[in-house]
């Protein structure tokens, strides 16, 4: 790779590549600066009493966290976050987030689909928390043209 | 209390402009674990021919929540935020977001549906910087959950 923030070549492309693999632990401080940094100060995600009260497992990540971090190895792949032109996700199980053992969440990233007229790729985003996928339908549409 | 199915369609006025800030767009990168250098660095954005850093693909909903926040606040829609459950989410971008902008948001509310004893809401913010030209689409589908 010609520097960090060069962009793959499409022609090299093909459906079913894993282009990029993560974990990423999180830990009740990540909630915190997220919390921060999002402006979502919603306690559910930092106070177990508060998540208990109402009916919650535990603390959860915010959803929007597993959103935003699982996208990351993808903009590390094309090298400009500025390439990512479409990214969805449906949020389909919490992350519950120990007070000590944290929670560690694995990003897979395969190619879904290419646009040859357009140079999109559409990456398609595994993310799971020990067996157990959190988000459904995550792709992202990346322009390399 | 039902939520009102006269929300469909509803367009919200454009939120005061946010200011995107190049500490905020550093801080949010930092908490979503991003190390790509043009979300961080102000060098590497201007080599990389942006006029500073780039803001995470997640970052537009900061301005989507204060769009969000007047459908919550507005009793008319009979929304009750304390049974709200986030279930999808969507960016679509015309251009990233750079520290420097200045966004607003203007939301419509493109569908409400009822499935069983919950409402599912669509809306859709549309996001533009200073001269009006479109940034960022969010659409952010609700669920208000139904008594048990």
């Amino acid at each position: 790779m010609a520097s960090a923030t060069a962009a793959p070549d499409f022609a090299t492309l093909t459906v079913g590549d894993v282009v990029a693999e993560r974990e990423f632990p999180l830990t009740r401080d990540s909630l915190v600066r997220y919390a921060g940094a999002s402006g979502d100060f919603n306690p559910i995600h930092y106070r177990d009493d508060v998540a208990a009260s109402v009916g919650l497992p535990g603390v959860l990540a915010h959803g929007m966290l597993t959103m935003g971090f699982a996208v990351q190895p993808v903009v590390d792949w094309a090298g400009d976050p500025g390439r990512v032109a479409d990214y969805q996700v449906k949020f389909t199980r919490p992350v519950v987030v120990d007070p000590e053992q944290g929670a560690l969440v694995t990003v897979v990233a395969k190619v879904g689909q290419l646009d040859e007229s357009a140079a999109v790729a559409r990456i398609d985003l595994t993310v799971k928390l020990g067996d157990d996928t959190v988000l459904g339908k995550a792709q992202v549409r990346v322009a390399l043209g | 209390m039902p939520l009102n199915p006269e929300l469909q369609g509803r367009v919200f006025p454009p939120t005061e402009p946010y200011l995107v800030g190049r500490e905020k767009v550093r801080e949010f990168a930092r908490a979503v674990f991003a190390t790509n250098p043009i979300n961080l660095d102000p060098e590497a954005a201007r080599a990389a021919g942006y006029d500073d850093v780039v803001a995470p693909p997640t970052f537009a909903v900061v301005v989507q929540e204060h769009a969000i926040a007047q459908l919550l606040a507005d009793p008319a829609s009979g929304i009750d935020f304390s049974r709200v459950v986030h279930g999808d989410q969507r960016f679509i971008s015309t251009r990233p977001i750079v520290a420097g902008d200045l966004l607003t948001a203007t939301l419509t509310v493109s569908s409400v549906k009822t499935l069983g004893p919950h409402s599912i809401v669509t809306a859709q913010s549309a996001i533009a910087d200073e001269s009006g030209s479109p940034v960022v689409t969010a659409i952010s589908t609700i669920v208000i959950r139904g008594e048990d």
